[in-house]
């Protein structure tokens, strides 16, 4: 066997990354498959959530031929395990690795921050189907990086309108998780509820996930509030819930949050959710025609009933949908693609929206009532609301 | 803050800090007496409230005998568990105890994912034990939570007795201090270990079980009480079962006022009361010098 001389070494290197940059070069161009990498959870407590954005992603395709602007779509997939630890990794496994051309993800928000910053290092696109933290279209932005959910900011900001104008209410307490959605999503509704003349008289939380309410439950009862605003998700929404029906509390001070309190638990709250007020961008019952084919061909293709992430990621797939068709499928030309989903009207079924200047949506925030176990429109809470996107510089 | 919020808050706390002790007392016989840093006791806790949120719908209403038959898995579980992997840590060094124990966790956490799921469940609280106790317009303060409270202390009592007035705790103590002594009187100490240690994993266990209904039952629910059970073990004083027991009132309380008055610190109290403790009496509470 010859030996591994320097020179041989060298052009064997040389070769090695010569046959890598035709490979990456023949996948970056125009006419092949457009890769699509789907960074979301397979696992852990929000496989569902990750599961219905890819349906509803490949859903919107499928309908579209399985093409977007004439090119096919090849999916890359990596589980991001909703661990921040794990984010940058996972990322650069789509962004180097696979090469791909857009990626997509994800729900859990420090994950989503970190796919933000390696999106704007590396210039590839980035749309988020569900991640609300209020940084990733503020500070954080950039022209390649768009939402097609929402911001913590948005519901929460609703809801105080709600409470102060329409309920009537002028003392109200907010409890949450010490962590950064449950602090943007009380400051938002602080901030709407102090705008229409209310008052947040306390602002309690607890570590996270601790779920040990009851002390503060007692606080709650001893202040005797006019109601509450509290901002909790999955088995921490079910167990507040409950246990402030167990305390009594629901039948004299109302609870009030943003939709994450009553959406996807119901099952579990029984009738401890029942009348409760939540406002989201998506509700039951919107009853439009776009929102019932969507309903129709979702449950048609997964033998499932579509929520509200299912949307969402349905959203992220028209807006890439949106891009590709202004560049005739080259996403290449950042800056075409750019301005297409930044003039579009996305044709959503939670209803049309358009984008703001920092890419989160600017939509109608529902109010929605418990009943049963949906989450029924009762109204438009706010038309066409939209973030205020502090400190986006683009 | 009224008087009846007080009170009601001072009730929390108690109940709170007894629910700690009762985690707490199986680390301490097991931490404290028998020398072994186990990390996975945390998981037995975990274990427990699984093993509530299984067995609640097949007991029904029956939840005292729901209890027992947990106590007694647990206690069967923590026997083989000692036979086949604690048996070889007590003469190791820490650093093993602390790998094997922490791969236990792993290994349970996946058993439990395979087994149960990652989902968050809620136990329902006994028809018997539902609604509210009141005290006219004073208070009123859910029975479940009394009955939660009453059942520790009882556990506490006969936790106390044992250990300071039987024969058997006297063994205990004895094997603690000098193992060869203990040995050279004919007393088994490899079986008096095993029995020490499957109480240990039942009482972890039980309290999961009594703590399923009020507070949910999720992953990762060792870990954190986990970290408050050594904090409190270090705040009592090594070994020492009325030190664990003072160490889990204070904290109860210091965790639930602070929680009302000092809300962005509530994650630090109680290290902070670890630290002036340690600083006052660097063996704990009821530590022994040494």
């Amino acid at each position: 066997m010859t030996p591994f001389t320097p020179v041989r070494t060298a052009r064997l290197a040389l070769t090695a990354i010569a046959f890598a940059a035709l490979a990456s070069a023949a996948g970056a161009q125009g006419t092949g498959k457009l890769k699509v990498g789907l960074m979301l959870p397979y696992s852990g407590t929000y496989t569902a959530l990750g599961v219905a954005i890819e349906n509803g992603f490949k859903l919107y395709v499928d309908e579209q031929g399985g093409k977007l602007a004439g090119r096919e779509i090849e999916y890359f997939k990596v589980d991001d395990e909703s661990d921040p630890a794990k984010a940058t990794d996972n990322v650069n496994k789509l962004i180097k690795r696979d090469n791909v051309d857009v990626i997509v993800g994800t729900v859990h928000s420090g994950v989503a921050m970190a796919m933000a910053k390696a999106a704007k290092e590396s210039g590839t696109v980035l749309i988020v189907p569900n991640a609300g933290a209020d940084a990733v279209t503020g500070p954080m932005c950039a022209p390649n990086i768009f939402r097609s959910s929402f911001s913590n900011w948005q519901p929460a900001y609703a809801m105080g309108e709600v409470a102060a104008k329409q309920q009537g209410k002028k003392k109200v307490m907010t409890i949450t998780w010490k962590y950064a959605a449950g602090e943007e999503s009380v400051n938002g509704f602080k901030e709407g509820f102090e705008k229409a003349g209310g008052k947040v008289d306390k602002q309690l939380t607890l570590p996270f996930p601790n779920v040990e309410f009851q002390a503060l439950l007692t606080e709650i009862a001893a202040a005797k509030p006019d109601a509450v605003y509290a901002f909790f998700a999955g088995g921490g929404a079910v167990k507040f819930v409950k246990d402030y029906q167990a305390a009594g509390l629901n039948k004299t001070i109302p609870l009030y949050g943003p939709g994450f309190l009553t959406d996807g638990t119901l099952d579990a709250q029984g009738d401890s959710a029942q009348g409760m007020l939540t406002t989201l961008h998506y509700a039951d019952g919107l009853n439009t025609a776009r929102d019932n084919a969507f309903r129709v061909a979702y449950a048609k293709s997964f033998k499932l009933q579509p929520d509200v992430y299912a949307v969402q990621g349905y959203d992220a797939a028209q807006m890439l949908g949106v891009g590709l068709a202004a560049t005739k499928g080259d996403i290449g030309k950042k800056a075409e693609f750019t301005a297409a989903i930044e003039k579009a009207k996305i044709d959503s079924p939670r209803g049309a929206f358009t984008m703001s200047k920092s890419h989160n949506p600017v939509q109608d925030i529902y109010l929605r009532k418990v009943d049963g176990k949906e989450n029924r429109l009762v109204s438009i809470a706010i038309k066409g609301l939209t973030d205020p996107a502090r400190g986006c510089r683009m | 803050m009224d008087f009846g919020t007080f009170l009601v808050q001072c009730l929390n706390s108690v109940q709170y800090g007894l629910l700690l002790f009762l985690v707490a007392s199986g680390l301490t016989l097991i931490f404290g007496i028998m020398g072994v840093i186990n990390l996975a006791h945390g998981s037995f806790y975990m274990i427990g409230a699984y093993m509530a949120f299984t067995l609640a719908p097949l007991f029904g209403d029956q939840f005292l005998l729901m209890l027992v038959a947990g106590v007694v898995l647990a206690t069967v579980f923590g026997y083989v568990l000692e036979w086949a992997f604690f048996s070889y840590l007590y003469q190791r060094d820490h650093l093993q105890q602390v790998l094997m124990t922490y791969g236990l966790i792993l290994v349970f956490e996946e058993l439990r994912s395979i087994l149960v799921g990652n989902d968050v469940h809620g136990v329902k609280v006994p028809a018997w034990l539902d609604g509210s106790f009141a005290l006219g317009n004073v208070m009123s303060y859910p029975w479940y939570r009394l009955f939660a409270s009453a059942a520790c202390i009882v556990l506490a009592v006969a936790l106390y007795w044992v250990v300071n007035r039987t024969r058997l705790g006297m063994m205990i103590r004895a094997g603690a201090s000098n193992r060869d002594m203990v040995r050279g009187l004919g007393i088994d100490v490899k079986r008096l270990y095993r029995i020490v240690f499957a109480a240990g994993v039942a009482l972890a266990a039980l309290a999961g079980m009594i703590a399923a209904p009020m507070s949910s039952v999720y992953p990762n629910m060792g870990a954190s009480v986990l970290i408050i059970c050594f904090v409190l073990v270090v705040i009592g004083g090594i070994g020492s079962i009325t030190g664990a027991l003072l160490a889990s009132l204070l904290v109860g309380f210091v965790d639930t006022f602070g929680k009302v008055f000092f809300a962005d610190l509530s994650g630090i109290g109680i290290y902070l009361l670890m630290a002036i403790v340690l600083i006052w009496k660097p063996e704990g509470l009821m530590g022994r010098r040494t």
